[in-house]
């Protein structure tokens, strides 16, 4: 058996330079990456900020040059909302997947506090979708259709003063997590010299209050002058139209006025050729770079620090991801026992009570019940003794009736002659008999009633 | 057009649509996005590290020092007074070389000592554990939380595995290394000192190679699972057929025809590497350098680095766990050399398919 040793490497060098004798052929390296890019595809995503109704659709069809078929949005939304569409575009080989955001009712409301918070929140979420998916264990990079935000162009309403408070708001809490790029929209509306004022008073605002828009890289020799002159440039003032109007001899993008005609893509009139000039064809690959290389790692970052995780250990000793979320794990875990621990505890003590309250209300009701059997009792002892008391009476009262009446027959008997003389008398005087037998029992009763009072 | 809206408020991201493409008026100037990606790739290099494996003797340095031509080891010729080495090591060796402004970092690691042993059983282990660190080093830079911006890439994009010229068949020796390197690795094999058979010989050895590698499920560089569409199907079924390549190397010049090329010189003749009838260097060379040095880079980084990804993540979960804190042990070569029937292997780019060997 081969007893292997330790792997050992010569100490590796620092690199130093070695010059061929021939001709290897590797510059076509940057041939085989562009290709493979042209295979994939290339993803874009724009977020456009700005009230309703400035032209961020109008401006995105002119940018793009098509029609995206926006409808137009209400004035009457109760909150921002963002609505986010997703195109394919293709120019001659190359198919880019531009996603466009839209913020609908910034600006509408009456209270303007919450007009930002949706827009940093969407943001938010695209990144910490990406995070997930890097999280991973079996994961799909290659394959993830990017949804990060690249660059946010945020639209000015052209005021001619300066920025308005709810502008500055905004700026100020997208500048750490987006590229923002300023425009002045509707440039129509201001003249020359004006323009020349607001621009200089929006970018001092917006230095003032350390608001970091997008600059235009200018560390590479091929761009870093075309770069630098259009930072100076910054905002832009943009105008946005599909309609074509024929000037001199030639159809153009403009709006018509009765006044003259403003064309889109004169540089005398407007900025919007320096927009697209930056926006696609010079920075576009720079813009995603920054917002994947600085913008999401700082996203990463604060998340996984807020979440537990470090670099470096209580001891200055580097942690790794894996064994602090094992540590997160089992304290976890360790955590969740215990609670459930308490949970029983506290759930046998609230029984015990309860089965307490109950015996103590039983034991009330049973004494209860006694006690109304017993009142139950008294009353039907009473009740006996006063039937039995009137039985005694209505006893009483019928020998006495039945005295009465041997008394009254004997007495009839006895007026019976009378009562033979009287026959005539009868018919006229029967209610006279009548009063004297009736004066007859009147006196039995009357005779009766004393005895009565004396049994009372 | 299609447009999809996303349904709430600040809800998840678009839905990864398949949206039928928009017509557009006019130039927009999207095309100027390659020019910015071919500046940036100018700007920022390129790096590329390859290991070469063989029998000592068997030309290796002199074939890295050819297709780089230059002087990429100090000497070619192993100094016969220091007795073999008896085990196997790993030299590296990094250079910087430009052509045409455009700098490429090589980085080249040799494989002194192996085969050489009476007893190679597990000869491949220090390699494989070599290929492996190299990926734990970018996994930990990649785990990191302030991450650099640019993470520097030691991993093997491509080994050369050479087969000497018996003229009969792959050796046990070869088929088991390359058993396990192409799960882990791209593998290009090639047929060293392709100088000693002649051309028939060479055809016959080289069908037999291949259908070696079919019977032992070898899948070596460019692997069939990951061609994208037909052209790429064409362009590397043409050289699977090929493969490997019979190359001879050589670093002196001699003058042929009055011309002057790199060539071996014998009694017999002068064998000219870059000639096409002689041997097959051109083509090793191209395929390494011109055309799929990208693709090379690209199925390291999508494939193979994220296939142990999976393997050395999910493993922190079989760890035993004590009651205290959890320590993650290193992961040990043992584990990780050896991967089990169950691997699965995940499409490059579009059509995600699984793959068991």
């Amino acid at each position: 058996m081969a007893a292997f040793d330790e792997v050992r490497q010569l100490k590796k060098e620092h690199p130093r330079s070695l010059t061929m004798c021939g001709h290897v052929g590797f510059e076509s390296l940057p041939d085989q990456l562009v290709d493979r890019s042209i295979q994939q595809g290339f993803c874009f995503n724009i977020l456009c900020v700005g009230e309703t109704g400035i032209g961020k659709s109008t401006l995105i069809n002119t940018l793009f040059n098509t029609n995206f078929e926006e409808l137009e949005s209400s004035h009457f939304c109760p909150c921002v909302r963002l609505r986010a569409q997703t195109y394919e575009l293709q120019e001659s080989n190359v198919r880019l997947k531009l996603t466009v955001v839209n913020t609908v009712g910034f600006g509408d409301q009456i209270n303007k506090e919450e007009s930002y918070q949706p827009i940093v929140d969407y943001i938010d979420d695209q990144f910490e979708a990406y995070l997930q998916e890097e999280l991973k264990i079996k994961r799909a990079l290659f394959n993830y259709h990017d949804s990060r935000i690249h660059v946010c162009l945020y639209f000015i309403a052209p005021t001619g003063h300066s920025l308005r408070t709810l502008d500055l708001l905004t700026m100020k809490s997208l500048d750490s997590k987006v590229n923002i790029i300023p425009l002045i929209a509707k440039a129509d509306t201001i003249s020359k010299s004006e323009l020349q004022k607001f621009k200089m008073k929006l970018m001092s605002e917006l230095v003032i209050n350390g608001v970091q828009i997008y600059q235009f890289p200018t560390d590479d020799d091929t761009t870093a002058k075309i770069n630098g002159a259009m930072n100076g440039h910054l905002p832009f003032a943009v105008v946005g139209s599909m309609d074509e109007i024929q000037v001199g001899n030639k159809m153009v993008k403009a709006r018509q006025y009765p006044w003259g005609i403003v064309q889109v893509e004169n540089e005398n009139h407007c900025d919007f050729v320096k927009l697209r000039e930056m926006l696609i064809c010079t920075n576009m690959e720079d813009l995603r770079e920054q917002t994947h290389a600085r913008h999401y790692e700082l996203y990463r970052r604060c998340k996984l620090e807020e979440m537990g995780f470090a670099d470096v250990g209580p001891e200055n000793k580097p942690l790794s991801l894996q064994e602090t979320y094992e540590a997160k794990r089992h304290e976890f875990y360790g955590e969740r026992q215990r609670k459930e621990e308490e949970m029983k505890q506290m759930f046998v003590q609230r029984v015990k009570e309860k089965e307490a309250i109950l015996k103590e209300a039983e034991r009330e009701l049973q004494a209860k019940f006694e006690h109304l059997k017993r009142i139950h009792q008294e009353e039907r002892m009473k009740l006996e003794e006063k039937r039995r008391m009137l039985e005694e009476e209505s006893i009483a009262f019928s020998k006495k009736k039945a005295t009465c009446d041997l008394f009254q027959s004997q007495t009839f008997m006895a007026a019976g002659s009378s009562i033979k003389k009287d026959k005539d008398r009868k018919k006229v005087d029967g209610t006279t008999v009548f009063c004297d037998c009736l004066s007859a029992k009147e006196r039995v009763r009357l005779c009766v009633s004393p005895s009565r009072k004396d049994l009372d | 057009m299609e447009e999809r809206q996303s349904p709430s408020p600040c809800s998840s991201r678009p839905s990864s649509p398949r949206t039928p493409p928009c017509e557009m008026f006019g130039s927009v100037g999207i095309e100027a996005v390659l020019d910015q990606l071919r500046i940036k790739a100018m700007k920022t290099g390129f790096e590329f590290n390859i290991m070469v494996v063989g029998q000592s003797g068997l030309g290796k340095s002199t074939m890295v020092n050819t297709l780089f031509k230059s002087k990429v080891w100090q000497s070619s010729v192993p100094n016969l007074e220091l007795p073999m080495p008896q085990t196997l090591e790993l030299h590296s060796v990094t250079h910087v070389i430009e052509e045409k402004g455009l700098k490429l970092k090589l980085t080249v690691t040799d494989t002194p000592g192996f085969g050489d042993q009476i007893n190679n059983d597990k000869c491949w282990d220090p390699i494989l554990s070599y290929i492996n660190q190299q990926y734990e080093k970018y996994l930990q830079e990649e785990l990191l939380i302030t991450r650099q911006r640019h993470i520097p890439d030691t991993r093997v994009h491509c080994c050369v595995y050479f087969v000497p010229p018996t003229g009969h068949c792959l050796r046990p020796l070869d088929i088991e290394f390359l058993r396990r390197l192409c799960r882990t690795v791209n593998v290009v094999p090639v047929i060293a000192r392709a100088d000693s058979l002649t051309i028939e010989e060479r055809e016959a050895f080289r069908s037999r190679i291949q259908q070696n590698l079919k019977t032992h499920c070898i899948d070596v560089y460019p692997q069939k699972c990951f061609d994208e569409d037909i052209n790429d199907r064409l362009l590397n079924s043409k050289i699977r057929e090929q493969i490997p390549f019979a190359v001879v190397g050589a670093d002196r010049e001699h003058l042929v025809n009055g011309r002057c090329v790199l060539g071996r010189k014998t009694k017999w003749g002068i064998i000219e590497v870059e000639n096409m009838a002689h041997c097959e260097f051109l083509l090793l060379r191209d395929l390494l350098i011109r055309s799929h040095l990208q693709d090379l880079k690209d199925i390291t980084h999508n494939v193979h680095y994220e296939n142990y990804r999976v393997l050395r993540l999910n493993e922190s979960h079989m760890l035993p766990r004590g009651p205290g804190w959890v320590n993650l042990a290193p992961a040990s070569p043992g584990q990780l050399m050896s991967p089990g029937p169950g691997k699965v292997r995940k499409r490059a780019n579009k059509d995600s398919r699984e793959d068991e060997c």
